[in-house]
């Protein structure tokens, strides 16, 4: 289908993309990659008054070392990403993470900002910022403030961004020595989203798990952190047996949803599994 | 409705228009320069029918608006081959491999295999697969496409091809 029509601006910095998101009242939308907006637009979900690109603007891309941490620009691409050599080095969880995110040619225009602004609940990346205590960095027409992944995702497609605050970008600590990653996507088709996805960074040392952390993917309305078995791993042998045994707790506290690709508890049980696979992938066990 | 002016260089060829915000970079090709060879087939960015390259990426032309392309590059399937009988790689291997039945997805596919050639110029069948994965399609079962993705990285390569790409079981 055709969008209904809109007017459209392309600001090339990021004041001006705010005054625009201002002057539009509530009816402005934030164009990025538009790999989730053009089609809710084509199939007429939404009707924004007008459109604001900001694909163009300079301040938004580009990936930097900040010592601690890497700061990553909310119009990065995915594709930009997941081939950074700042990220494969520092973040190798969302590089990972980022490849399973679509197709090349959506990574090709989709933005890590987009992908957390939108707030999909099966959304790969809002797990990864949640599990790497990532932080969010949002401005608006009162200034600057940086959020806690862990407070901005709220709901169903639904942030705590103030409708005239834009996210500028994301910072990711570095996690250092002896942190292993990995991502497990449980998906039906090549393309497709996450049935339940599993993000986990483990630390290692001598025979033990000294560290964990666990984020899910399509288990709540929003992304969850695995608080129980992040708990029970802490301090556990590194075991097939000890990590079996924490990850069976994976579903605690989650509120999964039942549709056409899955019932609730089967949900519940691939948390469980993957959370397990994920773990023992993550600790090289 | 407001009309933007766009200067967009496709297939070679440089325009110069006008268009509503909402059109979208397919509908424009399709619709108002003629490139009818970008063909839609679904409403959610899924099916990579569409897909073109822009500035030498691929990208699914539904979910790019044309106001968008404004000062970029477009290749479609129609600017591929250089005269009748000389076409791209892929689009022979395409021919040679019978890489399609219908034909719907092919322009698509065929645009999709340049960004993974160009990307990886010796994939494994696992990598096609992977690098395909945004492109639908409902007809092959996708078995001749990746013979037809290998046989154009040996051609590209300057390779022979294996007996199991040049005959048999087709
Ligand atoms: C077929 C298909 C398959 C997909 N599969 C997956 C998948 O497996 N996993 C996955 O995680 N994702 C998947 N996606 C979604 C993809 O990751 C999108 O790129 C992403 O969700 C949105 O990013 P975008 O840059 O395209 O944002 P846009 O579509 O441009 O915007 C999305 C929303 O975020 C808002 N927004 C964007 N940027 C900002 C900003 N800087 N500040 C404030 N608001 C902003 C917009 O206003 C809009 O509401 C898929 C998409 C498609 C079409
Ligand atoms: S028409 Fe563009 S992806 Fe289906
Ligand atoms: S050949 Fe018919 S859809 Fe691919």
């Amino acid at each position: 289908m055709i969008p209904i029509a809109f007017d459209y601006v392309r600001p090339t910095t990021i004041p001006e993309a705010v005054a625009a998101l201002v002057a539009s009242g509530e009816d402005g939308k934030i164009l990025a990659g538009g790999q989730s907006l053009m089609p809710v637009l084509r199939l007429r979900m939404a009707a924004p008054s007008v459109v604001i690109d900001c694909s163009e603007i300079a301040d938004l891309q580009g990936v930097r070392d900040d010592g601690n941490s890497i700061v990553i620009g909310a119009g990065t691409t995915h594709h930009d990403v997941m081939n950074s050599p700042i990220v494969k080095e520092h973040s190798p969880l969302l590089a990972m993470a980022t490849a399973t995110v679509a197709d090349p040619a959506i990574r090709h225009r989709g933005t890590l900002g987009g992908a957390l602004a939108h707030a999909d609940p099966a959304g790969d990346l809002p797990a990864v910022a949640l599990a790497l205590d990532g932080v969010l960095s949002v401005t608006g027409p009162n200034g600057s403030r940086d959020i806690a992944a862990a407070d901005f995702f709220t709901d169903y497609f639904t942030t705590s961004m103030a409708e005239d605050e834009i996210l500028v970008s994301v910072t990711l600590p570095k996690l250092g020595a002896g942190w292993g990653y990995h991502y497990e996507k449980f998906q039906r088709t090549a393309q497709g989203w996450a049935i339940v996805g599993v993000a986990a960074a483990v630390h290692r040392s001598n025979g033990n798990i000294t560290a964990a952390r666990i984020g899910l993917t399509n288990m709540a309305p929003s992304p969850v952190r695995a608080s129980s078995v992040e708990t029970a791993l802490s301090g556990a042998d590194a075991t097939v047996k000890a990590v079996g045994d924490a990850a069976a707790s994976a579903a605690d506290g989650t509120r999964a949803t039942s549709d056409l690709h899955a019932a609730a508890d089967y949900r519940e049980h691939l948390a469980r599994v993957i959370t397990k696979r994920a773990v023992l992938t993550a600790g090289g066990i | 409705m407001s009309q933007i002016p766009i200067s967009v260089t496709v297939d070679g060829l440089t325009y110069d228009d006008e268009v509503e915000p909402r059109t979208l970079l397919v509908h424009w090709l399709r619709e108002s320069i003629g490139r009818v060879g970008t063909v839609v087939g679904c409403d959610t960015s899924s099916c990579g029918a569409c897909t073109v390259l822009m500035d030498g990426q691929s990208v699914k032309s539904c979910s790019v608006l044309a106001v968008q392309a404004n000062g970029h590059t477009v290749t479609t399937i129609q600017g591929l081959a250089e005269g009748e009988d000389n076409w791209h790689p892929v689009q022979a291997a395409f021919k040679e491999c019978h890489g399609l039945q219908c034909g719907y997805c092919t322009p698509g596919m065929v645009l999709a295999s340049i960004d993974l050639l160009q990307n990886n110029p010796d994939p494994s069948e696992q990598e096609i697969r992977e690098g395909l994965e945004g492109n639908l399609c409902r007809c092959t079962g996708y078995h001749n496409i990746v013979k037809s993705v290998q046989y154009a990285a040996n051609t590209m390569a300057g390779k022979d091809q294996p007996a199991e790409l040049t005959g048999g079981a087709r």
